[in-house]
This record gives structure tokens, C-alpha cells and sequence, in this order.
């Protein structure tokens, strides 16, 4: 049959194509990652991956396990909803290693990020005009941080 | 002495392979819960994310805006977010209208448009609703960047591939709480597993009147917000 | 904050898609522009325009060697760009790229021109000496075959490639268009026009094109233009043209019409920040001018050397105004918040990898290459060389 003779550029053509195929076929089979499909469309290994990322916050639970003390004076006052990292930063560096000591804190820049008065804030929220309040001491001159309200007799 | 958590907790810094070995993924469905009058505006989530993800400069996983809606006025509503409000926001002296502030963060959508359009399968939804990144895999086109409506994506400058909140995975597979939650002084944000009967906020979400941001967009949003006035974008 | 206006979400400031993405689609586009005028003579017969069937698909594929490479300098990773072939995701526009692309390129493009070109490769395989020979060697796929019934099938399966290659050609620069309108998320984009209109705005750039280009190589070689084959391009062009516009000016009515509640920020966008893209070069000196010039045309009597200057003057002002459309669809799209309260400005870098330069250099890179495919696979005879020898037997 001449067909093949005069059609054979043809299946040359197409040949290339095939050949193509096939590797494309083999070098997808050693390239895509093996978790691949494990839980849908996605590298599934990712998932664990993104779960060892590296804490910087310990959370409070972690604090109160050495800082009771402070837990249970924190627990009867105002800030009992605040947690201890809210204010300290994130250490959980110093809970792997106690020796590593978190910086002191400025109350006088420190609490007025939250209690600097302002029209936007919800009303209930307890805020003060900074200079007005105490002309410009710093906050725990008077208030206890861990339990803000000033006691009125048998000061702490 | 030293108390056995803390011991325990250099294991969990050191960054496990895996989750805990007791989290199992189908039995959670993680979610968020923002109480809008609880926001003060602090920045104390933006600050406590960018810390404890290493967030790039300019670039933000949650946010927080401020509005101020005169009046009625639903339609045009005067809207800052300094920097994202990672300072906190400049005080406002009008007294007229009511302000309120609105912290963001990736609603984390059941049907989320970001991973339907990802070419390569670089980005999709956990088996335990968390919408993540596989950053070895992107190759960093911002086709998902471009198809959130909420704008909670951006492409990191260093990596190179699309970045948003991870619903802090590293941290709420180990029985702890994200960072922006953490570190809320008011208990404005709060995390929730919608599969965990024994979860507080599922009481809150049966009692109060919720929504989701562009409710519209039927993205499924995970994000909960209470009292969400309808002047928010 | 610098260049916004009003409230932007922190994270959308900073445009994602810069002018390498205005430039993809534009390439894409002729190069289903030029095909399509090429399947007029092939498929519908269109006798006129033959002169301009291989120089069509030459420079079809000239572009399309270039348009991956705007793509490439954009992705954060391109070495992983090999993943859409690995793991392609299903649901997603952009997965198809790859394989649209190949197939456009290998089945339709590569195929049509060899099956074209196919005696002239034999040919020029015997008559060549060195270097060239062994190209041309190569590019016969050790076939000599240049029988009456060899070019006989060539041009039956060339015809069905054809054929399929118009559908192709649609799908290439079609899902180009589907990748911005099937966003929900930007109201600029979100449209099931989308893609429509990127094909016919895709085949006027693309006829207009090839226009330029055989009047400008007709020119360089010292020859006559044929009129009835540029005045059929040109009548083809305006009629598609005429669609093209209706389409664009149905989806403005449209969305004038509904004025959802995106409408005052994109209005407000459109006379403010996009004016002189929008208004004056898509519109007015893109289409209304090339339009009305070419409907002169149509509609009088004019001598040759007239109609010759309206064509190049039409032609130029197209490629101006579809380029312009790319921008307005891709860059505007960028521009407003999806807060709908604010904009911001698109800084254009010079010298980066995503930069001014960079595009300029991509948009040449194509015409450079075209020369080269010309002196290879010319298009047609040179008259001032040998005509090419008589068939030898196949060996």
C-alpha cells in the first residue's frame, strides 16, 4: 500500500509526539512529590511542615506553670482576660530556658496603647487622656499591672 | 525545680515533624470568632502575628481597620489602617457618628476561590479547614493573591510565593491558640473548632447575631464576626 | 501613603500583576489574530489574502515562541513552572496554559507550517550547503518524499489541521480572557464577556498586524503591494472591528445600566486614574479613529495610495488601541480597592526584571525572530535569486 510511502513524513511527525509523551510520562512519575494527592491536590507532607514551624509565644498556660503566683493575682482583677505574652512579648524562648530573661517593661509607653482615650473606642472601655490622668508618670506608679484597680485600703 | 510542662515545651519548641500525636485532622474544623465591640484597636494581633510568623514589613497576615459611619450613611463609611494598625490608631477626636474597629485576617473559606484557582495545587484547604500555603510548591503567579476577595493575600518579598495567616497551624495543632487570639487583651478574637462539642463559642455563635465578611461572594467564610455593621467592606 | 488615594486593604496596595502581564495577553492575542486571517484563505476560501498565508503563520509563531517569557519573568519561582504539566489543578484557568500552549504551538502551528513549508524544506535541504543544510535536514525528518500524492495528503490533513487550529487558536487566547472574568472576587474583570472580547479584540490586533507586516515587507523587497489583497484584509478587519466594539460598548451599557455596587468606584476610576488609556487611546485614537477610517474605506471610492496610508495609519492606531485595552483590563483592574474605597497607582519599574525595558525588549524580541524564520522559511520566491530547482525523485 503506497499510502505509508507517501503519508510516512506523517507518522514521523506523529512519532516525535509519542516519543515526547513518553518522557514526559517518566520524568513525571520520578519528579512529582510522593505525598502528592495524599489528602487532595496538594503535597500532603506540607501539612506537617507547616506544623513544625518554630513558636516565639509560649501561651499563657505554659507561663502559669512556673508563674502561679502571679496567675491567681492576675485572676481576681481586671486584666484576668489579659494574657501574660499581651503584655510581656513573646517569650517562649525564656520557657525553653528560664535563664534567658525577658526585657523589663515601660508601663509609662506600655499601657496606653490600649487605654490612651479615644472617641473610636468602645464606651465601657476604661481609657484616660495620659496627661490628664497622671501628667505623663508611668502607669504603675499607682496601678498594679497584674491587677490594675487601686485598692482603696489595705494597699498591696 | 522545674515544672514537667516546661520541660515537656522544649520538645514542642524544637518543632515536632508532625502534629501532636494525639491530633487527629478530622476532627476538627478550625474557625475564628470576632467580637466587634470587644476591639479596642490596640494592634496587639497584628504586632503578636508579624512576631510570631515573621511577617515581612508592609505585608499582613490580620489587620485592623477602623471605621467611622456618619449618620446613616451606611454607603460611605471613613475607613484607616495605619500600617495595618500594628500601632494602634491615632486618637479620634469626632464625636459625631459611631467609630467601631475591624480586625482581618483569611476567613479561611470553606469554598475558597484562592485554592480553586491555583494552577499547580500549591495552596488548598486542610482536612481540618485551615487554608494553607505549601511554600516549596508555588511558583508565586498571584493568581490566588488576586482571586481573594478579601485581600488577606500578598506575595512574601524574600520568598518569592503567596504568604497569608495560617490560622497560626503550628500552634492550635498543639492544643494552643493563634497568636493574634493569644495576645488580644479584650478576648475580641477568639479561635473555635466547629467540630468540638466542647468548644465555649459554639454557645456564643448559637446566640448572637453573626456574619461573615461579602457574605455575597458565597466563599463559605469561616470567620465569624459579631454585631458586623453594614458599612464594612 | 504614597500614590493611594482613599482606603486600600493593607495587602493590595502594591500592584501583583505588572505590565509583563498586559504584554502576555497582547502576544497571545496576535498570534490568534494572524492565525485566523491565515485560516481565511485556508478554510473559507478567502483567495484574496493568499500573499499573506505563510507570512500569517510565520509570524503566529514568532509571537508564540515569545509569549511565555513574560510569564516566566513574572513567576517568583519559574523553575517550578514545570509543575502545571506535573500536577495541573483542574478547577483552575491558568493550569491549561501549559497544554494549550503546547498543543498550539507543536499540533496546530508547527504542524501547519511544516505541512505548508514541506517541499520548500526538501528542497532547500538539497540545495543548501553547511550549517543550514543539516537544519534543513532535520526539519525534513529524514523524509524526501515530495511526491504529487505526498503534497496532495499534506494539504488535506493541512486543511483539517486548519480547521482544528481555529478552535485552538480561540482556546489560546480565550482562556487568557477566562482567567480575569471568572474572578468574583474583581468587579473589573468579572464578566462572562471576558473572553470574547479577548478574541476579537485578539483578531483585529493580529489581522491588523499582519497587515503591517506584509505591506512593510513588500516594501523592504521593492515590490507592489496587491491592493485587493490588502483592501480584503482591511474590509475584514473593520467588519471584525465593528463587532469587537459592539461587544466592549455592550459590556460598558451593561454595566452602566445595573450600577451595582462596585459601579461608583470603577466609574470614578475610569475618569480619574485610567482616562487617558480608557478614554483617549483605547477608545477614541484605538478604535473610533481605525474604525471610521477604515469604514471611509468601505463606503468611497479612494485611489490606492490613499487607502495604502489609511491602512498603516488604522494598523498602528489598532496595535496602540488593543494594547491599550490590555492595559485598561489588567493594570485597571489593579488600580481600585475591593473595598471600593479607594485606588492606588501603579508604580512601572525601568530597569527590573518586570520593568519598561524589559517589555519594550519582549515586544521586538518577536519581529527579530520573524526576521530570522523569513530568511529561513521564506514566504515567498525572491526574485533575485535562482527560482527554486525542479523537484528531484524522491530518494
Amino acid at each position: 500500500m503506497s499510502l505509508s510511502k507517501d503519508a510516512g513524513h506523517l507518522f514521523r511527525f506523529a512519532f516525535l509526539f509519542v516519543i515526547a509523551f513518553a518522557v514526559f510520562l517518566v520524568v513525571r512519575h520520578f519528579v512529582v512529590p510522593k505525598t502528592f494527592g495524599e489528602y487532595g491536590h496538594y503535597r500532603g507532607a506540607a501539612i506537617g511542615e507547616i506544623a513544625a514551624r518554630p513558636l516565639h509565644y509560649a501561651g499563657h498556660d505554659t507561663c502559669e506553670t512556673c508563674h502561679a503566683d502571679v496567675a491567681e493575682a492576675k485572676k481576681a482583677g481586671k486584666h484576668a482576660g489579659v494574657n501574660c505574652e499581651a503584655c510581656h512579648g513573646p517569650l517562649a524562648n525564656h520557657a525553653a530556658d528560664p535563664s534567658i530573661q525577658p526585657a523589663h517593661l515601660d508601663t509609662a509607653v506600655l499601657c496606653i496603647r490600649c487605654h490612651a482615650a479615644s472617641a473610636a473606642k468602645p464606651k465601657d472601655f476604661p481609657q484616660v487622656d495620659a496627661q490628664q490622668h497622671s501628667g505623663g508618670l508611668a502607669c504603675e506608679t499607682c496601678h498594679k499591672p497584674h491587677s490594675p484597680a487601686i485598692q482603696t485600703e489595705g494597699a498591696k | 525545680m522545674l515544672p514537667a510542662a516546661a520541660i515537656a515545651w522544649k520538645y514542642v519548641l524544637a518543632g515536632t515533624p508532625e502534629e501532636s500525636p494525639n491530633y487527629n485532622k478530622s476532627d476538627h474544623w478550625w474557625s475564628m470568632l470576632i467580637d466587634i465591640p470587644k476591639c479596642i484597636g490596640c494592634g496587639n494581633c497584628v504586632r503578636a502575628c508579624a512576631a510570631e510568623n515573621d511577617v515581612p514589613e508592609g505585608h499582613f497576615r490580620t489587620w485592623v481597620e477602623r471605621y467611622h459611619v456618619d449618620d446613616w450613611h451606611m454607603e460611605s463609611p471613613q475607613v484607616i489602617s495605619p500600617d495595618g494598625g500594628k500601632e494602634g490608631f491615632p486618637a479620634a477626636s469626632e464625636d459625631s457618628g459611631k467609630y467601631f474597629f475591624v480586625p482581618k485576617l483569611c476567613n479561611h473559606c470553606a469554598d475558597s476561590p484562592c485554592t480553586q484557582v491555583c494552577p499547580v495545587g500549591a495552596t488548598f484547604i486542610s482536612p481540618d479547614g485551615v487554608v494553607l500555603v505549601d511554600q516549596t510548591y508555588c511558583l508565586g503567579c498571584a493568581y490566588c493573591v488576586q482571586a481573594c476577595p478579601y485581600g488577606c493575600r500578598y506575595i512574601h518579598p524574600e520568598k518569592r510565593v503567596a504568604d497569608k495567616c495560617t490560622l497560626c497551624y503550628h500552634r492550635i495543632t498543639q492544643g494552643l491558640t493563634t497568636a493574634c487570639c493569644e495576645n488580644c487583651p479584650t478576648g475580641a478574637r477568639q479561635l473555635v473548632d466547629l467540630k468540638d462539642p466542647n468548644d465555649p463559642i459554639h454557645a456564643f455563635l448559637k446566640t448572637h447575631h453573626v456574619q461573615v465578611l461579602k457574605p455575597q461572594m458565597a466563599t463559605g467564610a469561616k470567620v465569624f464576626y459579631n454585631e458586623l455593621d453594614g458599612s464594612v467592606r | 501613603m504614597n500614590g493611594v488615594e482613599g482606603f486600600m486593604y493593607p495587602n493590595e496596595i502594591a500592584l501583583q500583576w505588572s505590565v509583563l502581564i498586559v504584554l502576555y495577553p497582547y502576544i497571545t492575542g496576535l498570534v490568534a489574530g494572524a492565525f485566523i486571517l491565515a485560516s481565511l484563505e485556508r478554510i473559507f476560501n478567502v483567495e484574496a489574502v493568499k500573499p499573506t498565508y505563510r507570512l500569517a503563520l510565520l509570524t503566529a509563531l514568532a509571537f508564540l515562541l515569545v509569549a511565555p517569557l513574560p510569564l516566566q519573568l513574572h513567576l517568583g519561582h519559574p523553575e517550578r513552572s514545570p509543575e502545571m504539566y506535573f500536577t495541573p489543578h483542574a478547577t483552575s484557568a491558568m493550569a491549561m496554559f501549559g497544554f494549550v500552549y503546547l498543543w498550539y504551538l507543536m499540533a496546530v502551528l508547527v504542524f501547519e507550517i511544516w505541512l505548508d513549508y514541506r517541499r520548500d524544506i526538501v528542497l532547500l535541504s538539497q540545495s543548501s550547503t553547511g550549517l543550514l543544510r543539516r537544519l534543513y535536514r532535520i526539519m525534513t525528518l529524514g523524509s524526501q518524499n515530495i511526491s504529487p500524492r505526498s503534497l496532495a495528503i499534506d494539504r488535506k490533513v493541512g486543511w483539517i489541521v486548519t480547521l482544528v487550529g481555529i478552535p485552538s487558536a480561540f482556546i489560546l487566547h480565550g482562556y487568557v480572557g477566562f482567567i480575569f472574568g471568572s474572578l468574583k472576587a474583581n468587579p473589573w474583570w468579572n464578566s462572562p464577556l471576558m473572553p470574547v472580547v479577548f478574541i476579537f479584540s485578539a483578531m483585529v490586533s493580529g489581522i491588523a498586524a499582519v497587515m503591517l507586516l506584509y505591506m512593510g515587507t513588500t516594501k523592504w523587497r521593492k515590490l507592489p503591494i496587491d491592493m485587493p489583497c490588502v483592501d480584503t484584509i482591511a474590509m475584514y478587519l473593520f467588519y471584525i472591528f465593528i463587532l469587537d466594539f459592539s461587544l466592549e460598548m455592550l459590556d460598558l451599557i451593561h454595566r452602566v445600566y445595573e450600577a451595582d455596587e462596585s459601579f461608583r468606584s470603577l466609574n470614578f476610576m475610569v475618569h480619574t486614574r485610567l482616562y487617558f488609556s480608557q478614554i483617549v487611546l483605547q477608545i477614541c485614537i484605538g478604535t473610533l479613529v481605525p474604525i471610521i477610517l477604515l469604514g471611509i474605506v468601505q463606503v468611497t471610492k479612494l485611489p490606492p495610495f490613499i487607502r495604502k496610508r489609511i491602512y498603516v495609519v488604522a494598523g498602528c492606531l489598532v496595535q496602540i488601541g488593543i494594547f491599550a485595552m490590555r492595559w485598561n483590563v489588567v493594570i485597571g483592574g489593579q488600580l481600585f480597592s475591593k473595598s471600593f474605597l479607594g485606588y492606588t497607582t501603579y508604580k512601572m519599574a525601568l530597569v527590573t526584571k518586570e520593568g519598561l525595558l524589559v517589555a519594550i525588549f519582549l515586544t521586538i524580541l518577536p519581529l527579530c525572530i520573524l526576521w530570522v524564520l523569513l530568511k529561513l522559511l521564506p514566504p515567498w520566491p525572491d526574485k533575485d535569486h535562482a527560482p527554486l530547482p525542479a523537484a528531484t525523485p524522491a530518494q
